[in-house]
């Protein structure tokens, strides 16, 4: 769908353990239109400071309700005050969502709050039938989000904590290492170092998939040139900048630069 | 409403409906807003910062957000002039709107290079970035010197019959004493601010938060600087200037006309909210008809 500009009413906020928390928007378009993925540029508040939108991925969408809900860090000023406000200024939905038509068996791997986006993959997922392997990672299990809500859509969940207050305790990428393959599509969001590990260990395994990146914004739209990130450019050494907003934030897994 | 009020300007031989226009950098190419704005609105289109060569800019991270601004740092990353030439603007030749082509250059020879592929596009103007803080070669250096300036203006001027348009650096002693000598060197018209040389310390990791370390200031937290600079520059000097810095809405665009400016240029405000340039439109009109007035032409330099 072509993003819209809309102020949207704010109709549930919950905290999520301490540092997290939820908003669900009543908007129709967006539930309708949007795609796994996709993010939204929220403003936090209604003055100059914090000046700058907020992106925030969509975590989950409830057609029904013509609902969407994100799931965010309150990592700063800014996100800190989301829970404080009725209405979202919004734009949106935005950027380029997962490719959910590649071949191969899907596998999700999450770590801390990239485990947001995929819920909404995942509920698409199990809507066309597919239970699939997911990974979840975190540093604690304060940090570990998502993994009942993602059980409930059937799938079957690891999870994999630093410190081993729940689960595995090691990096995520231990446990979905054995399962990576040639015949698998992976679909990853995470802290960087989560995502360079795991793209070492699919070149080895062959494994194709799909990251989705997250960089400091500006416009949103492409403009700026504020959220780059490196990537191969076609069947070239070479290297380029590209936009985080609108060349992603979901790259194929082997596009991106990691060096 | 009544359609009676008269918003058209008309900048260095530049007519424009309106005088709201883009600052480069922040609008793209103008097709990146197109889903929010109806670029044929727009006064005039200002594009992103081009070079003779392709550039790929500086390494993230490349903007931080500060009390009412942003710095940014994004190196100039361009696909050079020959694409912006054959590819970008054959297609805003058709939108309706005066398009102007910012463009940097290393040596003065480079942007008279730069001003000559330019004479034979749709680009309806020339804007001459002589202030840019995030290159390490030329840039702010012509900016910062009032004889470099001038040589640059006099090269450009030389080059083409465009419109040429001088973007100044507020990072200098005398706005003044440069805006004098590149008008003196043959400038049509002045547009000014470019962004305040600026940093950011991150204290976690204990280093500086751009990949460039030096960032250009932006945004509302600028615009007393830019206010100021307009105003100094209308009393000594007889050209036509483009405020630029920190204008989000229509009030802030009024005191830049009043200051003397007679075109507004919108940069990091459309960040902020994408039809920022739209919606002040709409609110100058409004403010003319509340007002009476029946020009807008009346009000620029009026606060002197």
């Amino acid at each position: 769908m072509k993003p819209v500009k809309k102020t949207f009413d704010i109709i549930e906020k919950k905290q999520i353990k301490p540092c997290y928390g939820l908003l669900k928007l009543y908007a129709p378009e967006l539930a309708a239109g949007a795609k796994p993925g996709q993010f939204l540029h929220v403003k936090c508040s209604g003055t100059m400071d914090p000046l700058l939108r907020r992106p925030i991925s969509i975590h989950a969408v409830q057609r029904s309700g013509k609902t969407i809900s994100m799931l965010y860090r309150k990592a700063g000023r800014g996100t800190s005050m989301l829970d404080s406000l009725d209405k979202l200024d919004v734009m949106g939905p935005l950027g380029h969502g997962f490719n959910m038509s590649c071949s191969g068996t899907p596998l999700v791997v999450g770590g801390g709050i990239g485990a947001a986006p995929l819920y909404f993959l995942l509920q698409e997922l199990s809507g066309m039938q597919m239970q699939v392997d997911v990974f979840i990672g975190a540093s604690s299990s304060e940090h570990l989000l998502a993994v009942e809500d993602i059980k409930a859509l059937g799938h079957c969940v690891r999870t994999a904590t630093d410190d081993g207050s729940a689960g595995y305790r090691g990096p995520v990428t231990d446990t979905c290492l054995p399962y990576l393959n040639k015949d698998v599509q992976v679909f990853a969001c995470g802290p960087v170092p989560m995502l360079k590990k795991l793209a070492g260990d699919m070149e080895e395994n062959k494994a194709a998939g799909q990251f989705s990146l997250e960089e400091k914004m500006g416009c949103g739209v492409g403009a700026c040139l504020s959220c780059v990130c490196k990537t191969y450019q076609e069947k070239e050494k070479e290297y380029t900048y590209s936009r985080v907003c609108v060349d992603g934030p979901v790259f194929s897994a082997g596009e991106v630069v990691w060096k | 409403m009544n359609k009676n009020v008269n918003l058209a300007v008309d900048i260095a031989g530049i007519k424009m409906q309106n005088p709201v226009a883009t600052a480069s950098g922040t609008f793209g190419f103008g097709n990146e807003y197109a889903d929010y704005v109806d670029l044929s609105r727009l006064g005039a289109l200002v594009v992103k910062g081009t070079t003779l060569h392709p550039r790929q800019g500086n390494p993230p991270p490349r903007i931080e957000e500060t009390p009412c601004g942003i710095l940014n740092a994004i190196g100039l990353q361009n696909p050079g002039i020959e694409t912006v030439v054959n590819e970008i603007l054959p297609h805003l030749q058709n939108k309706n709107v005066p398009v102007i082509v910012n463009i940097s250059g290393d040596t003065p020879a480079d942007y008279a290079k730069l001003a000559q592929k330019l004479n034979n596009s749709c680009a309806a103007g020339i804007e001459v970035n002589i202030s840019c803080p995030n290159v390490k070669k030329g840039g702010l250096q012509f900016g910062s010197d009032p004889e470099s300036a001038a040589e640059v203006a006099g090269a450009v001027k030389a080059s083409t019959n465009l419109p040429v348009i001088i973007k100044l650096s507020p990072n200098v002693s005398s706005i003044v004493k440069v805006a004098e000598k590149v008008a003196r060197a043959g400038a049509d018209a002045l547009s000014m601010i470019n962004t305040l040389l600026g940093m950011k310390i991150d204290i976690n990791t204990m280093r500086p938060s751009l990949g460039n370390n030096f960032g250009g200031l932006s945004g509302p937290a600028v615009k007393p600087v830019a206010v100021r600079s307009v105003w100094q520059v209308y009393r000594e000097i007889d050209l036509p200037i483009i405020g630029i810095g920190g204008i989000t809405t229509a009030e802030d665009a009024l005191e830049f006309i009043m200051a003397g400016a007679s075109v507004v240029a919108v940069g990091t405000g459309n960040f902020i909210n994408p039809t920022a340039t739209m919606d002040i439109i709409e609110n100058l009109e409004k403010y003319l008809i509340d007002n009476d007035i029946a020009d807008i032409k009346d009000l620029i330099g009026r606060a002197h």
